[in-house]
C-alpha cells in the first residue's frame, strides 16, 4: 500500500479558499475528463490541409537533388516544399540556428525533413511522399561518440561554418562543447597519481546510460492558419511560444508580430517540446497553399522528430581514505549529442557542474564533452544532464561503500554537502540542503512486506515476469538500494530567463474577479492550477480566470528545468502585489479608510489590520478594473570558467532521495521492483497533491531508465521507434510508492519554493540500479538493465 | 464507402470513407468526437480505448468498416449516453485523486476504468483489489503520473459504487 505525506498547510495568512498550499481541483481536468480538452492533434477547421514530412532514409548522405513534380500532379496534393521554398532563414536552433528547416547540402540523421508535402487527406499526402525522387551520395556514418570526440581522423559532422559560431563553446572538431572543472590539487595542476597515492581506497567504473525517450503521449501537431495580414496564426503544443516565435519568424521571412502562436493543448512534454518539431513546417505550407495545414506525427515519426536524452558514456574514479572521507573524483563524461546541437552545451555545463554529486570532494577533475555525431539528435529531456552523471557518481559511491564496507547511506551521510557547502564549481549553496536528514529518512521508512509475508507468494502476479511468469519464484532474491541526486532548477550559467505576468482585478456582475494572461505553458504538471492558487492568496479573491496561453503577452520562458512554479509563479505574484498596491491606494483614496491604517485584500474585500472589511473589491473597482504587467527575474547567475568551471552559475538547487526495492528473478533476468520511496526537499508545497504527482512521475520515468527503456540506435538508425519496441512502464511496471516531502523554505524564491518536477528522475535510477545489484551480486555498469546484464550471459553481438 | 454506426446512442453516419481508414479516424476527424486519442495509433498505449458493442477495444485497430451497425462509446458518452454536462462518477474519482496530468492516457484510461467498476463494483462484486486493478489497466500507458493516482482513483471510483449498490450514501 503507498502512502504519502504531504503538509497540508503553508501557514499563509489568507481567508480565501483554494490558495497557495492548498490542492484545489485543476481547472482544465473537468475538459479533460470528458473529452473535450482540445490538443494541438484535435485541432480542426473545415478546410484545412494534412500536411506530411519527407525524412531522409540515411544518417549520413550528401542530397543531390530533390524531384518533386510526380507528388504536386497527385489529385488532392496542394503544395510540397523543398529548401528552396523556405524564404527567410534556412536554419533555427535554441542555442546554436543550425539545423535546417529542410534538408539541403547534407543530411545528418535518419529521419531529418527532406521535403514537406499539403493534401486534402493525410494518405494523400502520404503517397505524395512516396512519389519524391530524392537523390543521395551515402556517406559513412559517425556513429561512435568517443570517436567522433577524441579521434581526430573522424570526419566531421559539421564543414565549417554550418553551426553558427559564437566563439563561447565551440573548440572545433565535433565537439559542440567540453567543459572541465579542476578544484583542489587538480587546480594547481595535480596528477591523478598523486592523489591516488594519498587514498587509501580507490574505485573506478565505466558507465553507460543509453539514450532515453521522452515518449509523451501527445504527438506532435498543430495547425496552422494564414492570416489575412500575410502572417500567420498557429496552435501548437510547445513548452515555449516565445522561443517558438523566434525561430520561426527568420525562418519564414516575416516580422514576429506576423507569426501569433497560440498554446493548443499540450500531451505531455518532458523536454522533447523545447526544440521545434513541425512549427516551421505547418507555416511554410498554409502560406502557400492559403489554407490551413494541420501537421500531427504519427509515434514512429515521433521518435524521428523530437531530441532524446543525451546516451551517455563515463569513466570514473574516486579516491577515499580508510574512515570513509571522500578525497577525489576523476570524471569524463561524454555524452551523444547527434546530429544538431540543440541544448547540448546546457546539458554538459549541468553535467560538469553536477558530475560528481551532492558530496563534499576537496579535490575534483571533471570533464564534460558534448559530441556531434549522425546520431538522432539529443536535447532537453526531464534532468538535463544531471540524470547521467547521477548514475555514474552512485554508482561509484555504492562501489566505494561496498569496499570499506559501510552501509552505502552512512557513506553518503558522512560526505553530504549542506547550507553553506560549496559544489564543485565553487558556489555556495545558501539554501537549506537536509540531505543527511533525506537520506536517514529513506532509510528508516517502513519496509513493504517480504514475499514471504504475501498471502500467496505463488501468485503470478506478485513475481517478476507477472502472469506470464513460467516458474513459482525459486529464483527470487530481493535487492534494496539508495541513491541522491541533486539538480540545478531554473536555467543556468547567465541566462535571463524571465517570465511575464498579466493581472487584472475587476467587478463582474457584482462580484470581484480576477484574470491572469501568461505565455507560460501548461503541459500537464498543473501550472495553471499554480497560476489561480497564487492570484486567490495574493489578491484574497476566490474567482480567478487564466487566459489560454499565447504571444500577446509576454515571454514567460520554458516550461523546463523545473522552473514554472517558480518563474511564472514569480510573475503572477508580482503583477498580483502590483494590482493589490493600486486597490489599496484606491481604497485609500476613495474609501472610508482611517489614514495610515495596515490595509490587505481578503474575501473579496478590502480590510484592516483585525480583518474588519472596509469595502469590498465590487463596490471599489465598479467601472474601473485594475490591470498590471510584470516580469520577473531570477538573481543573476553567470557563465563558468571555460577552464577551470567555476562560477556561479546556477539559481537553485534540488533534491531528492530515492530507496528502491526490488524482486529479481536471476534466473530467467526478470526485475520487478517491489516499491519506491521518495524523499524530496520542495521549500514549500504550492499545491501538495499535484507536487506528489510530479515525484511520482519523476520517479517511474527513472524506473522505466533503469529497466527497460532505450532507444537503440545501430549505425544511425532508430532500431524501435514505437511503443511496441520502445518500452515505458505500464502500471504493472511501476511499484507503489512512498513519498515524503520535506520544507526547508529558499529564502530567494517566491513562498520559499524549490523547484520540483525533476529531482526525482536524478535518484530514481541509481536506486534501482543498486537494488538489482543487491539482489544479484553483479557490477550492472550499465543502464537500462537487460536480462542478459542479470544472468550473466554474454551481451549479443550489438552492431554499432 | 459509406459507414453507419451508433455512437453514445446516436446513430451517425460517415461518407466518402477510405477503406484504409480507422474507427478512431473516422470519430476524430469525421465526425467531431477527438476525445478518443491518437497517441501511438498501434494499439499499444490504449489512448483510444472505447466500447465496441460493450467491448472496450482500441479505436487504432478497428478498420472503420469493422463498426458498421455496431454500436461504440467513447469517453464522450460516458456520463450520460447522449450527451449531457454532469460527470460521471469514475470522472470525478480520477479528478479528486488527481489522477489527471497531461490528460492525453484519460479518455482511454477512464473508458477502461469505467469497464473494471462495471464489472465488479457496480454488479455488486466488490471492490477490485490492488492487483486487480493494475491488471485490468496494464494496456494504457500513462507518462505523467506514475500510476498511483490513477489505481487510487480507480479504487475511489469503485468503493463509491460499492456504497451505492449497498444502499449506502450516494
Amino acid at each position: 500500500m503507498s502512502e504519502t505525506t504531504a503538509p497540508a498547510s503553508t501557514g499563509l495568512p489568507t481567508a480565501t479558499r483554494d490558495g497557495v498550499g492548498a490542492s484545489p481541483l485543476r481547472p482544465d481536468g473537468a475538459l479533460k475528463a470528458t473529452g473535450e480538452f482540445a490538443y494541438s492533434s484535435d485541432m480542426w477547421t473545415e478546410d484545412m490541409l494534412w500536411g506530411a514530412t519527407l525524412r531522409s532514409p540515411h544518417p549520413h548522405a550528401r542530397l543531390l537533388g530533390v524531384d518533386t513534380a510526380a507528388a504536386l500532379a497527385l489529385p488532392g496534393v496542394h503544395a510540397v516544399l523543398t529548401h528552396e521554398d523556405v524564404p527567410g532563414e534556412k536554419r533555427y536552433g535554441l542555442e546554436y540556428a543550425d539545423q535546417p528547416v529542410l534538408a539541403f547540402g547534407k543530411v545528418r540523421y535518419k529521419g531529418e525533413p527532406v521535403a514537406i508535402v499539403a493534401a486534402d487527406h493525410p494518405e494523400t499526402a502520404r503517397r505524395a511522399l512516396d512519389r519524391i525522387r530524392v537523390d543521395y551520395e551515402v556517406l559513412e556514418p559517425v556513429s561512435d561518440p568517443l570517436r567522433a570526440a577524441f579521434d581526430p581522423d573522424c570526419p566531421l559532422v559539421h564543414e565549417e561554418g554550418s553551426v553558427p559560431d559564437d566563439g563561447r563553446h565551440r573548440r572545433g572538431g565535433n565537439l559542440a562543447r567540453h567543459q572541465p572543472v579542476r578544484t583542489g590539487a587538480f587546480a594547481e595542476g595535480a596528477t591523478v597519481e598523486e592523489l591516488r597515492a594519498r587514498a587509501d581506497v580507490v574505485v573506478t567504473g565505466s558507465y553507460e546510460v543509453g539514450m532515453q525517450d521522452q515518449a509523451f503521449l501527445g504527438p506532435e501537431s498543430g495547425l496552422a492558419v494564414p492570416a489575412e495580414d500575410g502572417g500567420v496564426d498557429l496552435y501548437v503544443a510547445t513548452q515555449w511560444l516565445h522561443v517558438d516565435q523566434g525561430q520561426i519568424a527568420p525562418c519564414l521571412g516575416l516580422a514576429p508580430d506576423k507569426v501569433r502562436l497560440a498554446l493548443a493543448g499540450v500531451g505531455g512534454a518532458f523536454g522533447a517540446r523545447e526544440d521545434l518539431s513541425m512549427q516551421v513546417h505547418a507555416c511554410l505550407l498554409a502560406l502557400r497553399a492559403r489554407r490551413p495545414v494541420k501537421i500531427v506525427y504519427n509515434r514512429e515519426e515521433s521518435f524521428l522528430g523530437h531530441v532524446h536524452r543525451h546516451p551517455a558514456r563515463m569513466e570514473y574514479e574516486h579516491g577515499a581514505t580508510g574512515d570513509g572521507a571522500l578525497l577525489y573524483a576523476v570524471a569524463r563524461i561524454v555524452l551523444d549529442g547527434g546530429a544538431y546541437t540543440s541544448t547540448t552545451p546546457a546539458v554538459v555545463g549541468v553535467a560538469a557542474s553536477m558530475g560528481v554529486g551532492p558530496y563534499a570532494i576537496p579535490n575534483v577533475r571533471v570533464d564534460a564533452y558534448g559530441v556531434y555525431t549522425t546520431n538522432p539528435p539529443c536535447g532537453a529531456m526531464r534532468g538535463f544532464g544531471a540524470v547521467q552523471a547521477c548514475f555514474g557518481y552512485e554508482s561509484q559511491m555504492d562501489a566505494l561503500a561496498a569496499r570499506l564496507g559501510a552501509h552505502p547511506v552512512d557513506l553518503r551521510v558522512a560526505n553530504a554537502l549542506a547550507q553553506g557547502s560549496r559544489v564543485i564549481t565553487g558556489q555556495r549553496i545558501d539554501a537549506p540542503l537536509p540531505m543527511a536528514e533525506m537520506l536517514l529518512r529513506a532509510r528508516d521508512a517502513p519496509m513493504p512486506p517480504g514475499r514471504s509475508a504475501l498471502p500467496d507468494p505463488a501468485d503470478p502476479r506478485t513475481l517478476p515476469g507477472g502472469v506470464s511468469a513460467t516458474v513459482l519464484g525459486e529464483g527470487v532474491v530481493r535487492g534494496v538500494g539508495y541513491a541522491v541526486g541533486m539538480k540545478n532548477l531554473c536555467f543556468s550559467e547567465g541566462f535571463d530567463d524571465y517570465s511575464t505576468a498579466r493581472v487584472r482585478l475587476e467587478s463582474v456582475g457584482g462580484g470581484p474577479a480576477v484574470t491572469v494572461h501568461t505565455a507560460a505553458a501548461e503541459v500537464g504538471q498543473g501550472l495553471v492550477t499554480v497560476q489561480g492558487q497564487i492570484a486567490r492568496t495574493e489578491l484574497g479573491v476566490e474567482r480567478v480566470t487564466v487566459l489560454p496561453a499565447d504571444t500577446r503577452v509576454g515571454s514567460a520562458g520554458s516550461s523546463s528545468a523545473s522552473r514554472q512554479t517558480y518563474m511564472t509563479g514569480g510573475a503572477v505574484k508580482a503583477a498580483c502585489e502590483a494590482v493589490r498596491e493600486r486597490v489599496l491606494a484606491l481604497a485609500r483614496e476613495r474609501g472610508p479608510v482611517p489614514p495610515g491604517a495596515r490595509l490587505s485584500l481578503s474575501g473579496g474585500a478590502v480590510v484592516s489590520a483585525s480583518g474588519d472589511v472596509l469595502v469590498p473589491l465590487a463596490e471599489l473597482l465598479d467601472g474601473s478594473p485594475v490591470e498590471e504587467t510584470r516580469e520577473y527575474h531570477h538573481r543573476a547567475t553567470r557563465m563558468v570558467d571555460p577552464v577551470n568551471g567555476q562560477g556561479d552559475s546556477h539559481v537553485q538547487f534540488g533534491m531528492c532521495v530515492h530507496r528502491a526495492v526490488v524482486d529479481v528473478d536471476v534466473e530467467l533476468g526478470l526485475v520487478k521492483v517491489v516499491e519506491m520511496t521518495a524523499v524530496q526537499d520542495v521549500g514549500r508545497a504550492v499545491h501538495p497533491q499535484q507536487l506528489v504527482g510530479q515525484i511520482q512521475g519523476a520517479t517511474a520515468q527513472g524506473v522505466g531508465l533503469a529497466l527497460m527503456e532505450e532507444v537503440q540506435v545501430a549505425d544511425g538508425v532508430i532500431r524501435n521507434p514505437s511503443f511496441t519496441d520502445y518500452l515505458i512502464p505500464t502500471v504493472l511496471d511501476t511499484p507503489p510508492m512512498r513519498i515524503d516531502v520535506l520544507e526547508c523554505p529558499d529564502p530567494a524564491a517566491p513562498y520559499g519554493l524549490r523547484g520540483a518536477g525533476e529531482p526525482g528522475t536524478l535518484s530514481s535510477t541509481p536506486a534501482v540500479a543498486a537494488a538489482v545489484r543487491a539482489a544479484t551480486g553483479r557490477a550492472l555498469t550499465r543502464v537500462p538493465i537487460r536480462p542478459e546484464d542479470i544472468v550473466g550471459l554474454p551481451a549479443p553481438r550489438r552492431r554499432r | 464507402m459509406r459507414v453507419t454506426f451508433e455512437v453514445n446512442g446516436r446513430p451517425v453516419t460517415a461518407d466518402d470513407v477510405w477503406a484504409g481508414e480507422s474507427l478512431l479516424y473516422v470519430l476524430r476527424e469525421r465526425l467531431g468526437l477527438p476525445g478518443s486519442k491518437n497517441a501511438c495509433e498501434q494499439g499499444e498505449c490504449g489512448s483510444c480505448t472505447v466500447y465496441l458493442d460493450g467491448v472496450t477495444v482500441c479505436a487504432c485497430m478497428v478498420a472503420a468498416g469493422q463498426a458498421h451497425g455496431r454500436r461504440v462509446r467513447t469517453v464522450e458518452g460516458l456520463s450520460s449516453p447522449g450527451g449531457g454536462q454532469r460527470l460521471d462518477a469514475v470522472q470525478e474519482a480520477f479528478l479528486e485523486a488527481g489522477a489527471v496530468q497531461c490528460g492525453f492516457c484519460t479518455p482511454g484510461l477512464l473508458v477502461q476504468a469505467d469497464d473494471l467498476v462495471g464489472r465488479t463494483a457496480r454488479r455488486g462484486l466488490g471492490v477490485p483489489g490492488d492487483a486487480e486493478i493494475r491488471e485490468h489497466l496494464a494496456g494504457n500507458l500513462c507518462r505523467c503520473t506514475g500510476y498511483e493516482a490513477i489505481v487510487e482513483a480507480v479504487r475511489l471510483a469503485a468503493e463509491r459504487a460499492d456504497a451505492a449498490v449497498r444502499g449506502g450514501a450516494r
